[in-house]
């Protein structure tokens, strides 16, 4: 069954949107390999080691961390975001509207669900090889304590899955690219400043803490702490899983809907 | 070529090219808008936290906020940001992508218009973005001393070298995926360039190396001006980035015009 | 020699490393007609156009435009010239109004002329309805139409049209062949890149063949078929046989034999009687044609290859 595809079979479609998807991504893969691989050091460089020892200078320990392994999970929960973010919005209204190849897809056996799936896995994957890289360049800086990091890069997954999920399930309704910026601008950036990503939730005064607590981020940054350090109470563990998985269910459900409505009704 | 498009800087010619650019972003205005907001963003955030586990540093025998060092420094980075976005996004669009650009080469303006109406352009919104950066900087109390008004034509200096060197670059893209690199080439500018700490934090060879990067140059002189510190280097470091300009420009016109009017 | 000419070129040369796209042509054109470059892709069309617009510099020729040198003045001849570029170069980020007010503003014309303008060329282009909209989602048709609206924003005298129908439907085209007519009614001088010999017929007062940076001929459409060609063509297509075993059978009935992959063209003057002939010696086609000569039988004689493959 190489060439022809039975209709019938949901998995093999999905398997093939997923290849599509991967296929297209071979063309371009060299900068962003580079930038998964550099970024995470760039940034443990500069924040962790350079602004680290201004930190462990004045204040020292950081919730009983050094400052470096303090930030290096939230960095690594940031760009998870990053990269849902990053993947979702333009490319997938360029494959919409511009380029047009998801008409072209839909117009083989491929219904539009499986343009979702295989976009959000793939998605998923580059994600997974993102945490990976990561993992190993957290280690490397010698901020893992616990076995619980090996967790890190499947946090990694679903922090870009809540993210990607809805996102894409938004650029399958807009006719152009004008609000994205604004999202980017005032969604994304502030998200990424006030998650509690480089410094803790104390040190935000009484009254905002609640609020940074609904921040999506802060769940996948809380998460991720959890994880590398090994210690979190299970209650609080529970509750940011439980909020980025039904960030990532409600995307995925609406996303189905509104990607088969553009291209096929 | 620069002698060339010195003459021009009276045209009123490429001024049309700042015209179009104006009538592009008043359907964008809240892109425009926005773009006020994200070096707030940052200074708040900083504000709120860092500034606390990072206490007081030392510069040039002044103890300051750990704030008000890095304030200067990410009004060199939204120079910087802004110009690559300008620069280098929006002019790569239109000449690699939409060809607006070879239409305006039909009409009289030639070359250097098209590269000095760009540059036109990237000065206005940067006078205005730094305008507003200054002024967040003054109201969370972040401004070293009232001589950070000097930071003001400092900042749009350090747009205009950063924007001519854009347009340099965007020539050599050829599709959206050398954007990766832009991306490569722009972070760590960020990260490295003594904005989040100081210089004297880096082995002494590292730093030698550091201090050709244009941004830190930049941060340095801001960083100076917002605390009324003055010494003679600063002459230095607006040399270096005015060097910067004159080449970038230089480069640029020469590249626009083997690819429009080959 | 001051004279009538708008435009002359004498040897003109567009080397681009080491490769010349164009080698060495001259030509003239006269106010107030319809000149046209007929060649196929590659020819050198679109970089002879860009050396007459006053945008890329010839490598070696003389060039006067109204007169003028193209190397010193070229602000100058570009406020007087329409161009219409063989890609679309509009703004897509601006609205069908404001591309043609604002490239309008290139020529220093005041907003208030060009709004005017713009209203009469938006019903020139039959455009008038979509006035506000983004040019992203516009149709080809109405781009080129748009593009060519927008030539005229500064009442050109000499319009420029670098293959201004390729890629629209036959309605577009026709259309489009329409406005040109009543441009030139008002006196526009114009020149057309064209590789459809019907469009060059249709159009041009006169037109140089090019093929391979040269110019093959030049001449008025209908001088050049009397020179160059017969009164009329027969086509005939032989199921499947081999089109190449006709040629002996076929060449004493005709001026000239012509075999083409999927048909043979033979040149005579009475058509209908060279087919009588054939009849009477047995050869019977699966279809025979009859039609006049053409400009693409011209090029088809002075380079022995078609115009569009
Ligand atoms: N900028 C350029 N650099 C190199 N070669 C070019 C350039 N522009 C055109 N050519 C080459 O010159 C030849 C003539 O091209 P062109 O003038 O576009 O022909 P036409 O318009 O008749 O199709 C082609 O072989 C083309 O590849
Ligand atoms: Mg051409």
């Amino acid at each position: 069954m190489t060439d022809t595809l039975d209709p019938r079979l949901g998995w093999s479609r999905w398997r093939r949107s997923w290849w599509y998807h991967a296929a297209t991504y071979a063309h371009t893969w060299r900068g962003s390999v580079a930038s998964t691989i550099f970024f995470p050091i760039f940034y443990l460089a500069a924040l962790g080691v350079g602004v680290g020892h201004l930190v462990t200078q004045h204040t020292g320990l950081v919730q009983g961390q050094t400052y470096l392994h303090f930030i290096a999970p939230s960095l690594l929960a940031t760009t998870a975001m990053q990269l849902g973010e990053g993947e979702s919005l333009w490319p997938v209204l360029a494959a919409i509207k511009w380029i047009r190849n998801y008409h072209a897809a839909a117009a083989t056996p491929l219904e539009p669900e499986d343009i979702y799936l295989g976009k959000l896995t793939w998605v998923a994957t580059r994600s997974l090889g993102t945490g990976v890289v990561y993992t190993i360049v957290i280690a490397c800086f010698g901020a893992l304590q616990s076995w619980w990091s090996l967790t890190l890069p499947l946090i990694a997954v679903l922090i870009t899955l809540a993210f990607s999920a809805p996102l894409i399930a938004y650029a399958a309704t807009v006719q152009s690219d004008g609000s994205f910026m604004t999202i980017y601008r005032f969604a994304f950036v502030p998200m990424f400043l006030f998650s509690a990503t480089f410094y803790p939730l104390t040190a935000y005064p009484g009254y905002l803490r609640p609020v940074v607590q609904l921040v999506p981020l802060y769940h996948g940054v809380a998460l991720a702490r959890a994880a590398a350090f090994g210690r979190g109470a299970w209650g609080a563990v529970l509750c940011h899983l439980a909020f980025l998985i039904a960030m990532a269910v409600v995307g995925v459900i609406v996303g189905r809907r509104t990607l088969r409505r553009r291209l096929v009704d | 070529m620069l002698l060339r498009a010195l003459p021009r800087f009276g045209s009123r010619r490429s001024l049309h090219v700042f015209e179009r650019n104006f009538m592009v972003y008043r359907s964008q205005w809240i892109m425009l808008v926005s773009g006020f907001f994200e070096p707030l963003f940052y200074l708040l955030s900083i504000g709120i936290g860092l500034n606390h586990l990072v206490g007081p540093l030392p510069v040039n025998g002044r103890l300051v906020s750990y704030a008000a060092f890095v304030a200067p420094g990410m009004l060199a980075t939204s120079a910087m940001n802004g110009a690559v976005i300008d620069s280098i996004f929006n002019t790569f669009f239109r000449l690699k992508i939409s060809h607006a650009y070879e239409a305006v080469l039909s009409t009289p303006l030639d070359v250097a218009d098209v590269a000095l109406g760009e540059v036109w352009w990237a000065l206005t919104r940067a006078t205005a973005y730094a305008a507003s950066f200054i002024i967040c900087m003054v109201l969370l109390g972040d401004a070293g001393s009232s001589w950070v008004v000097l930071c003001w034509p400092a900042a749009i200096l350090t747009s205009l070298t950063f924007s001519c060197l854009g347009l340099a670059a965007c020539t050599y893209l050829r599709s959206w995926q050398d954007f990766d690199t832009v991306a490569l080439v722009q972070l760590p500018l960020f990260l490295f360039s003594a904005t989040f700490f100081p210089i004297s934090l880096y082995p002494h060879w590292l730093g030698a190396l550091v201090a050709f990067s244009p941004l830190y140059q930049s941060a340095a002189l801001l960083r100076g001006l917002s605390l009324g510190q003055f010494e003679w280097i600063m002459l230095m470091r607006v040399a270096y980035l005015v060097a910067l300009a004159i080449a970038g420009i230089t480069l640029a016109a020469r590249r626009f015009q083997r690819i429009l009017a080959p | 020699m001051a004279s009538d000419y708008v435009l002359e070129a004498h040897d003109l040369v567009k080397r681009f490393g080491e490769f010349s796209a164009v080698k060495g042509v001259s030509f003239s054109i006269e106010r107030g007609e319809s000149f046209g470059f007929l060649g196929p892709n590659g020819a050198g069309k679109t970089s002879t156009m860009r050396m007459i617009s006053a945008v890329s510099q010839p490598s070696s020729g003389t060039l006067s435009i109204f007169s003028l040198d193209p190397r010193t003045q070229g602000p100058e001849i570009r406020g007087r010239l329409g161009v219409v570029p063989q890609e679309d170069t509009l703004e897509l980020e601006l609205s069908v109004r404001h591309n043609l007010e604002m490239f309008g503003r290139y020529f220093d014309l005041p907003r208030k002329v060009l709004r005017e303008r713009a209203t009469e060329l938006l019903e020139f282009a039959q455009l008038s309805e979509r006035a506000n909209d983004k040019v992203e989602n516009l149709s080809g048709g109405m781009k080129r139409r748009l593009t060519i609206a927008r030539a005229l924003i500064n009442r050109p005298e000499l319009l420029i049209l670098d293959e201004p129908t390729t890629g629209l439907d036959p309605q577009a085209r026709h259309l489009l062949w329409e406005r040109l007519y009543r441009l030139k009614r008002e006196g526009v001088t114009q020149i057309i890149t064209t590789h459809y010999m019907d469009e060059a017929e249709q159009l041009c007062d006169r037109l140089v063949v090019m093929d391979h940076g040269t110019i093959v001929a030049h001449g008025a459409p209908r001088e050049l078929i009397v020179q160059h060609s017969t009164r009329e063509v027969v086509e005939l297509r032989f199921g499947t046989d081999s089109h190449e075993d006709r040629h002996l059978q076929l060449a004493p009935y005709a001026q000239r034999v012509e075999v083409l992959p999927d048909r043979v063209l033979l040149y005579v003057n009475e058509g209908d009687d060279t087919l009588r002939q054939l009849h009477a010696i047995g050869v019977v086609p699966t279809s025979a044609l009859v039609r006049r000569s053409s400009l693409e039988d011209v090029f088809l004689r002075l380079t022995g290859r078609t115009l569009v493959d």
